[in-house]
């Protein structure tokens, strides 16, 4: 996939790495060993434009974020925002971009310091970047407060006195708070009620419509990142396997992880569950501190081949495929073709 | 930062003042629950009544003096020594609580013993707590090699004899009021450093902490505003914990002749003299005792009362133990009414 730095895209991600030190216990701390949570990943985000991030729980999802976000330093690598490096700056050059990234959390109780008052956390940003006070910063924290769908007669509640939904609201107007062009939203509704994850996920696309927003959503539920993304990138053991437009990952999936991750999805309609080849996987995810060699998914590929052990698969355009879809694989899943089969023939 | 930092600060305190007053009309604030479950517990109460009484009786002492003509540091041998020379009952002549081995107001003296040591205890224990709090958010918020040294000076305090310091310090720069203060608030942080270095560590890892710093808090922010009001309510059982300790600690100092010097009257000076009276007068050993007893015990109870009341956990656990009972006397009302019927 190339990086152009032109004017639709807001953020690129190049080759951006996190090695987190294992270190031994007790006075003096050896490192013996590094979790390669975030292995050389190069995307871009679209303005306005929502990219979906999908894997599994420990493929690096939310340590990519929060790099992005400025969170934890990157070990190696380049995020550029409007084609500026935000990557290594100190915490006062990153101040002015931070007002520009924000993010929502997963977890909605939390997010929220359980000892202030809502009106305080929502105000926090004005208050922390000095762009309103007083009387000025309460008028526009209602403001926030009524556009997110709450009671701005709340300002002075607790945050344990509002429902799971109604606190995931909260954040959304805190990460609104100073306007920014990008909110990471890290997991925003898996904590949430089926019926209340819609509310929030139609809150977002209206504020990403009326506001132009631009979306790095997190989730590993397949169907909502189907709903809110543009483009989806699928990320497994740290690296991004498959990266394209909605449409062609879930309509024509090239990589064989994600093919099984979405035989594994329930289906709505039970018609097309029950004609569905559901693709087993053997084994366990590897442990990210001793990631195979070659490509991460050999051991547990259906369609591993020698090569496969060898030699890393780059994530490039494939024979045949659009422009904007990329797969890492050296043997990619052609249309028609049956994994579950291919999966079954390899179990002892 | 250091300087934008002091004024968001500044801004944040005069704004939760402000929600501070607002918030009266929608009540149910964590304090508000606390002072209401307080209430309920009448053993805390009761203790509460104690130490105000305590600290009403050492704000007065000027006016008791007035009362009975008898300044705490005047000996009257001629009313207030047996022939013997002994200390006179309580009762005799004007001396409501007796006298002591020179012959002063026992009362009195024991009166401006609980200035001394309610003051050592409320200094002591500010000093200690204020100190402990900024180490242990510190040592905990930033972790490290900071961390390390912190922890470590924390465990030497900890393991440190006390009373061999204040012997050496009494003996350098012989003994004085500020000299114990300073003694006893330097071995009473150490135990609030390490509770609030425990809570930090675990509060830092919390995603409103995360959000505090992706909006571009800095870490004098994130220690004061965000993580400091959740540690308020262990720092402030542990204060009332401590201000026992240190009353305790003062008496023992006074005791050992390292703290406040005769003529002025504390608890520890006051039992130090009467150890040569006790077989005579029963009553210079039991007051001044009862009084650093009765003290102590009252804070000590208190402080376990604040602490219940802060912990929901502990109400649900009385509530459920309540309504065992309550069920268990239901069953037995249900069984003799069967019994009757039978």
């Amino acid at each position: 996939m190339s990086i152009t730095a032109d004017s639709d895209t807001l953020v690129t991600v190049e080759n951006v790495v996190k090695y987190f030190p294992v270190r031994t216990s007790g006075l003096i701390r050896r490192t013996v060993g590094h979790v390669h949570a975030v292995d050389d990943v190069t995307f871009s985000i679209p303005r306005g434009k929502t990219l979906g991030l999908v894997g599994e729980t420990g493929s690096g999802k939310s340590t990519l974020a929060r790099c992005i976000a400025g969170l934890i330093p990157i070990t190696s690598g380049k995020v550029s925002f409007e084609g500026t490096p935000i990557s290594g700056l100190s915490r006062r050059a990153m101040r002015p971009f931070r007002r520009e990234i924000q993010m929502i959390f997963q977890d909605p109780y939390g997010a929220l310091n359980p000892r202030r008052r809502v009106g305080a956390i929502i105000g926090d940003p004005f208050t922390i970047h000095g762009t309103a006070t007083g009387a000025e910063r309460k008028r526009q924290v209602q403001e926030l407060m009524e556009r997110v769908g709450l009671n701005p007669e709340h300002y002075n509640r607790f945050p344990s006195e509002f429902s799971g939904g109604q606190r995931q609201r909260i954040g959304v107007a805190r990460a609104l708070a100073l306007r920014p062009k990008l909110i990471i939203c890290d997991e925003p509704v898996s904590a949430l009620d089926v019926s209340i994850q819609a509310q929030v996920l139609n809150l977002l696309s209206d504020l990403q419509q009326d506001f132009g927003l631009s979306y790095l959503f997190i989730a590993h539920d397949l169907e909502v990142v189907r709903h809110v993304s543009d483009t989806v990138a699928v990320m497994y053991l740290g690296r991004i396997v498959e990266c394209g437009p909605k449409d062609l990952v879930y309509g024509s999936a090239r990589h064989p992880y994600t093919t099984a991750l979405l035989s594994a999805a329930p289906a709505a309609d039970p018609d097309t569950a029950a004609s569905r080849q559901r693709i087993i996987l053997t084994g366990e995810v590897p442990s990210p501190i001793d990631p195979p060699s070659g490509c991460r998914f050999h051991p547990r590929c259906p369609k591993a081949q020698p090569l496969c052990s060898k030699t890393e698969p780059l994530l490039e355009v494939k024979a045949g495929d659009a422009a904007t879809h990329a797969t890492a694989c050296h043997f990619p899943v052609e249309a028609g073709e049956n994994l579950a089969v291919a999966g079954r023939s390899q179990l002892p | 930062m250091s300087i934008s930092g002091v004024e968001f600060v500044g801004q944040q305190a005069v704004a939760a003042e402000t929600a501070e007053e607002a918030g009266k009309i929608e009540g149910r604030s964590q304090w508000q629950l606390t002072w209401r479950r307080l209430r309920q517990d009448k053993v805390a109460v009761g203790a509460l009544i104690v130490i105000l009484i305590m600290i009403v009786l050492a704000i007065a002492a000027p006016a008791f003096v007035a009362i009975t003509h008898h300044p705490p540091n005047t000996a009257y041998p001629i009313q207030g020594e047996t022939e013997a020379g002994n200390p006179v009952p309580p009762g005799t002549a004007g001396f409501w609580l007796g006298t002591d081995g020179t012959g002063r107001d026992l009362f009195i003296r024991i009166l401006y013993g609980a200035r001394i040591s309610l003051f050592v205890g409320f200094v002591t224990t500010a000093l200690g707590t204020g100190a402990g709090v900024a180490v242990g958010l510190i040592a905990g918020y930033f972790g490290g090699v900071i961390d390390t040294i912190l922890a470590r000076f924390t465990d030497a305090v900890l393991a440190f004899p006390y009373v061999v310091l204040a012997l050496a310090l009494a003996i350098v720069y012989g003994p004085s009021l500020p000299e114990m203060i300073a003694v006893i608030a330097f071995f009473s942080w150490a135990a609030i450093a390490r509770v609030v270095r425990g809570q930090t560590l675990a509060i830092k890892e919390k995603e409103y902490i995360e959000a505090a710093r992706s909006l571009g808090a800095g870490p004098f922010r994130i220690m004061f505003i965000d993580i400091l009001p959740n540690l308020l309510a262990p720092v402030l059982v542990l204060a009332t914990l401590y201000i026992p300790t240190a009353v305790v600690f003062e008496a023992t100092l006074s005791f050992l002749g390292l703290g406040i010097q005769p003529p002025t009257a504390s608890w520890g000076n006051i039992l130090a003299d009467a150890e040569n009276f006790y077989t005579v007068a029963w009553w210079y050993v039991v007051f001044p005792a009862a009084a650093l007893l009765i003290t102590t015990l009252a804070f000590n109870l208190l402080g376990d009362g604040i602490r219940d009341a802060m912990d929901p956990r502990t109400e649900r656990v009385l509530a459920s133990a309540r309504r065992r009972r309550r069920g268990k006397l239901k069953d037995w009302v249900r069984d003799a009414n069967a019994a009757g019927e039978n």
